[in-house]
């Protein structure tokens, strides 16, 4: 690991320094991260911890649609979820957000006015990438304008899994420019597609380096979403760099997630990895959209001491 | 082989295992009990299934309904006269496993699981039968059709005789599914090795996985969860005792659940439709027949 504040000033500096720091970073002992991520998962989460471990999941999700078939009707729907995830039991918290596509920004931030659900919009030519930087930036620029509180952009793998790390990284500068102040910036790594955990901690190092709000595993849309072990390595990575930098980073594992059983491993990882500061939805989130209606028949099953079922949350 | 060699053979046992979802898990608690034959004498160790058990069994279940409630009633009774088939060939096993837990002659426990191989055939037949017997076209006066069907409720949960541990098993369960319902069982307490190597059966006759599913343990402690469970459309409680019954109707009532009360039945008998249209429902649709022309029809 760099040492000094010194080394991590100069890293992108230009492509050789850049290459030369992400290179430096110690390899990841795969066998090792992946016994570590799974022994977390084992921790028995029972009774009160685990009311409080539903309820914090339910506020960390990030409630998406992401379809070609989207419609305002659905992104609307979706709102009203998020605003009230169990309209029988007004003690359910609301979700972080709503993320859908830029041009249904406006209609999602109509669904969700007056609460605190925040409406992040997928930007950057989601989910390949494979567009040009202007199309990405006036991407990123429309769904600001439509008044999205968050951008989460993909980062070019072809040009990252090529080497070409400057040109990932002056994209991702570009885009927090162009979420200007208002709009927190997630960046999308794809780690299903970068092939090693060496990779997947080198493009989170760059994305941070790079000014990222979140760093965030996974758009969904590819075969291997979010895993503990994956996710394991980002939290440490985050953990690092604020050991260093003093800049807090959050991160969103998304895809995947589909029980509470699952969400509640990752919230046992972000405890035991970069501890309490990061339990909050304003430094961890879920991009999931079935985790959500799982999460509610678990905390129906508390609350009632009943097995509940599909037939008693909405179906989207 | 020389006989010396056969005689020294280990004996292997089998362990018996919980059928969910078409798999054989052992139960989530790790937990066995003894099961002994009628004179108390150890059999083998069950697998005490526990509540997170029953609704791991829901959930197949449930995933199993659409499919199994989707297939053709053709192919339903197909199915059925498989394990029938399948259960002629494993005849001596079941013959032994009844014979144990039942304290039954050879003779009258072949007679017994003679008896339940044609019980599955018998609602293999009622298949693709039933709904011309408690459906049909109504008689209205209009331009239209008017036709009642019926449909299956949905996850069943059974509570399997606690005394006839194959042929009243098969009894509640065959009616079940043979309409299109899926199954969560409860064995009998004391004698479930008949029913777990039942699933045996149902895992290799074509039967889709999560159709049965079968658990065995206490029944006191697997049923209760059952019946308050909300993704549980119906419950049968043929093996449950007076308190037990009286509980589980209540719990049942919660989500308006469909409850066959205990009632004494002779296994042996015919047994009628009764136990399908149990866990029937009605669908009536309005069709119209098209717009009238001059004549008075448009046909």
């Amino acid at each position: 690991m760099p040492t000094t504040a010194h080394t991590l000033t100069d890293a992108a500096a230009s492509d050789s320094t850049l290459r030369r720091f992400l290179h430096g970073l110690p390899g990841v002992d795969a066998v090792g991260l992946e016994a570590r991520a799974a022994s977390l998962g084992t921790r028995s989460i029972k009774t009160t911890a685990k009311a409080y471990a539903i309820d914090l999941a339910i506020s960390m999700v990030d409630l998406t649609t992401l379809e070609g078939a989207d419609t305002p009707g659905k992104v609307r729907a979706l709102g009203a979820k998020a605003v009230h995830p169990d309209p029988t039991d007004r003690t359910a918290p609301a979700t972080a957000a709503v993320c859908v596509y830029p041009d249904m920004v406006a209609t999602a931030k109509q669904a969700v006015a007056g609460s605190t659900v925040k409406v992040a919009s997928v930007a950057t030519a989601f989910p390949a990438g494979r567009a040009p930087l202007s199309v990405k930036l006036a991407d990123v620029r429309e769904a600001v304008a439509a008044g999205a509180d968050e951008i989460d952009m993909v980062i070019d793998r072809g040009a990252f899994l090529a080497g070409q790390y400057m040109k990932v990284y002056d994209e991702i500068v570009a885009v927090k420019e162009a979420c200007g102040t208002s709009a927190r910036l997630k960046v999308i790594f794809e780690t299903g597609e970068l092939s090693t955990y060496d990779n997947i901690r080198r493009a989170s190092w760059l994305g941070m380096l790079a000014g990222a709000d979140f760093i965030k595993t996974s758009t969904g849309k590819v075969a291997v979403n979010a895993t503990p072990a994956n996710t394991l390595l980002m939290l440490e990575a985050v953990r690092d760099f604020r050991a260093q930098t003093g800049i807090q980073v959050g991160v969103k594992p998304a895809g995947g997630i589909r029980t509470s059983k699952d969400a509640i491993k990752f919230l046992v990882l972000v405890n035991e990895t970069v501890g309490e500061d990061w339990l909050d939805n304003h430094w961890f989130r879920f991009g999931a959209s079935s985790l959500l209606n799982d999460l509610l028949m678990q905390r129906q099953k508390l609350a009632t001491g009943r097995y509940s079922g599909p037939d008693y949350v909405t179906v989207d | 082989m020389s006989e010396k060699s056969e005689n020294n053979r280990l004996t292997v046992f089998k362990t018996y295992k919980l059928y969910v979802g078409g798999k054989f898990p052992r139960s989530e608690s790790g937990r066995v009990y003894e099961v002994t034959d009628s004179k108390g004498n150890w059999l083998a160790n069950a697998p005490q299934a526990s509540r997170k058990d029953a609704r791991d069994a829901v959930v197949a279940a449930r995933k199993a309904f659409g499919a199994w409630s989707g297939a053709t009633a053709y192919n339903r009774g197909q199915i059925l006269y498989r394990i029938a088939e399948m259960l002629e060939g494993r005849r001596d096993q079941f013959v032994r496993e009844v014979a144990d837990a039942e304290g039954l002659s050879k003779s009258k426990a072949g007679a017994v699981v003679d008896a339940t191989i044609d019980r599955w055939v018998w609602y293999a037949g009622w298949t693709d039968k039933i709904a011309q017997v408690v459906g049909g076209g109504n008689p209205v006066a209009g331009p239209y059709f008017n036709l009642s069907t019926p449909e299956p409720t949905g996850v069943v949960a059974v509570v399997a005789p606690q005394d006839s541990s194959f042929l009243g098993l098969v009894s509640v369960v065959a009616p079940v599914i043979a309409t299109g319902n899926t199954a969560v069982v409860i064995a009998s307490e004391k004698a479930p090795l008949p029913a777990l190597s039942l699933g045996e059966v149902l895992a290799t006759s074509d039967l889709p996985g999560g159709v049965v599913n079968v658990l065995s343990g206490r029944t006191a402690e697997i049923a209760p969860p059952l019946a308050a469970h909300q993704d549980v459309n119906a419950i049968d409680l043929a093996g449950a005792d007076d308190v037990l019954a009286k509980e589980l109707e209540i719990a049942a009532a919660d989500n308006l659940k469909r409850v066959l009360r205990p009632q004494p039945v002779d296994y042996t008998e015919t047994p009628g439709i009764d136990r399908m249209t149990a866990f029937l429902e009605t669908k009536t649709v309005w069709h119209p027949t098209g717009a009238l022309g001059a004549s008075g029809s448009s046909y």
